[in-house]
């Protein structure tokens, strides 16, 4: 399965500074907490604690899946499926 | 005469200051005379309150309150530009009223240049029927959020950092609030302000602008398109705009769920663990003392010429604007690799003696986490029995421009 990232708000540092990725996974769905596991583990070069905290997505960050928020698609637990985009958005707090 | 021509309240200058608006469709008299009538309390005289408040201004908001406690500095004037040369030292909250009031003289513009508290909030919130957060910083936005829910009032909010903006409505006709959507705020470590990140005038313009738009659409009662349950994302380096469908509502929300539990202000700068400031303070020293070294002492260090290393850990780019002599540039971000440390290494092991290495940074904040970084990969592996004498020094380069040297560039 292929899985599309978007990365935004100044995460993409922690990916390589790329703010889109393609990932390609065994399977044919991904519960999302596997899949961020996945992308700490993986992808994130350092300091994971910026990206993961307490086993989910540190507070300050928005996900959504296919552009629509994961609070509605179940959060940590949703299950992402072949072609799905994940966002993860860092909210920002300077003007 | 002129009552003759006309049923509504606005005057001949109104309606010729006004025209282009007023014939644009979904304003009209109603619209025009609903912003007249409007009052609205911008919370920041910065980047964003900037262009927020001079739109307003230029649209006819009746009242425009604008709370800001800092003063204007050169260094603002790239951003923001309601603010100019002549007004450098005076209150940002007065000098952008003025600019406000030279648009237009025939509203009311009322600055306040308290300090946005939650002593003082939900007095100046009560003023004023919406409330647009133009703040910097993630303290204020917790405070200003509660403020607004507690006192009823629509807010609409913005941000910016680097060439990135946000914006979105809260508490909109049952839509959600700041809390719904971040119930914890982010741990203090991963905020980057816009005095450590950057930030771009045509960004902080961008966003402000749409603030200043969905103040008129809330105003002119034109609710669908409000960025309500939306929010909208522009990423200015990508060239591209993106709205997102957010939650509801949240009816578990300490501050507007079913049973709120928040009904009176907190201690937010305590809440967030951070200042209502975007503005950097004195950096408190977190490592033993064995790790600092002070500016004085390091140039004591350079007057009696003593080996030594100088590592700055500053990002790049910032380390291109000014450094000290002969410093080695390994970001902060990259120093724990397992090249930096080669080089590290390399540099400081001479033929028969070990260098001390010292770290400097912007401020003496990010050089104690390299020291204690490098302390962990240098002394602390089995193999290696060499002993590092490693050191940040307290308060960075700007203590270096305070304390030592006045020419240092500060930026
Ligand atoms: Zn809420």
């Amino acid at each position: 399965m292929i899985v599309n990232i978007e990365l935004s708000g100044g995460l993409e540092i922690l990916f390589s500074n790329k703010k889109n990725h393609q990932f390609e996974l065994s399977g044919d769905s991904i519960p999302l907490k596997q899949l961020v596991y996945w992308m700490r583990d993986n992808h994130v070069k350092e300091r994971p604690e910026l990206f993961v905290e307490n086993g989910t997505v540190r507070p300050g960050i928005l996900v959504l899946i296919n552009d629509t928020d994961w609070e509605l698609e179940g959060g940590i637990d949703a299950i992402i499926e072949d072609g799905d985009t994940v966002s993860f958005i860092s909210t920002l707090h300077g003007g | 005469m002129s009552d003759l021509y006309k049923l509504h309240g606005l005057n001949n200058s109104q309606v010729g200051r006004y025209g282009r608006q007023l014939i644009t469709p979904g304003v009209g008299v109603a619209g025009q005379e609903a912003l007249l009538a409007a009052k609205v309390l911008v919370v920041g005289a910065g980047g964003l309150g900037c262009p927020i408040a001079m739109y307003l201004a230029g649209a006819g908001v009746g009242t425009i309150g604008i709370v800001d406690y800092d003063t204007v500095e050169v260094g603002n004037l790239h951003r923001q530009i309601g603010h100019n040369e002549l007004k450098e030292g005076h209150a940002k909250a007065v000098s952008l009223a003025t600019a406000c009031q030279q648009l237009n003289s025939s509203i009311s513009v009322i600055p306040h240049t308290v300090t946005f508290t939650s002593d003082t909030a939900l007095d100046l919130i009560a003023r004023y029927d919406i409330v647009v957060d133009a703040s910097d910083n993630v303290a204020t936005r917790y405070l200003i959020n509660d403020a607004s829910v507690l006192a009823n009032k629509i807010l609409v909010s913005g941000s910016a950092l680097k060439w990135d903006g946000q914006v979105t409505v809260y508490h909109y006709n049952n839509g959600p609030c700041y809390r719904c959507l971040f119930p914890v705020p982010p741990p203090a470590e991963t905020v980057t302000r816009c005095s450590d990140g950057g930030v771009l005038g045509p960004i902080v313009g961008v966003i402000g602008s749409l603030q200043a738009l969905e103040v008129i659409k809330i105003i002119t009662n034109n609710s669908d398109g409000v960025l309500s349950g939306r929010l909208m994302l522009y990423d200015g380096l990508a060239g591209t705009f993106k709205t997102v469908k957010i939650r509801s509502r949240q009816p578990g929300c300490v501050v507007c769920g079913d049973n709120p539990t928040l009904t009176e202000l907190i201690d937010y700068p305590q809440f967030c663990s951070s200042p209502y400031s975007d503005k950097s303070s004195k950096v408190d020293d977190r490592i033993e003392d064995e790790l600092i070294m002070t500016c004085k002492q390091y140039k004591s260090i350079l007057d009696t010429n003593k080996k030594h290393i100088l590592l700055d850990v500053r990002p790049k780019n910032q380390f291109e604007i000014c450094s000290l002599p002969n410093s080695t540039n390994i970001p902060i971000d990259e120093l724990s690799r397992e090249s930096s440390i080669k080089t590290i290494e390399e540099l400081a092991i001479n033929e028969n003696e070990i260098l001390p290495i010292y770290i400097v940074c912007r401020r003496g904040n990010k050089s104690q986490d390299a020291a204690t970084i490098l302390g962990n990969k240098l002394n602390s592996t089995e193999k290696s029995t060499n002993s590092f004498i490693i050191k940040h020094i307290r308060d960075g380069l700007t203590g270096w421009n305070e304390e030592i040297d006045p020419t240092f560039p500060l930026y």
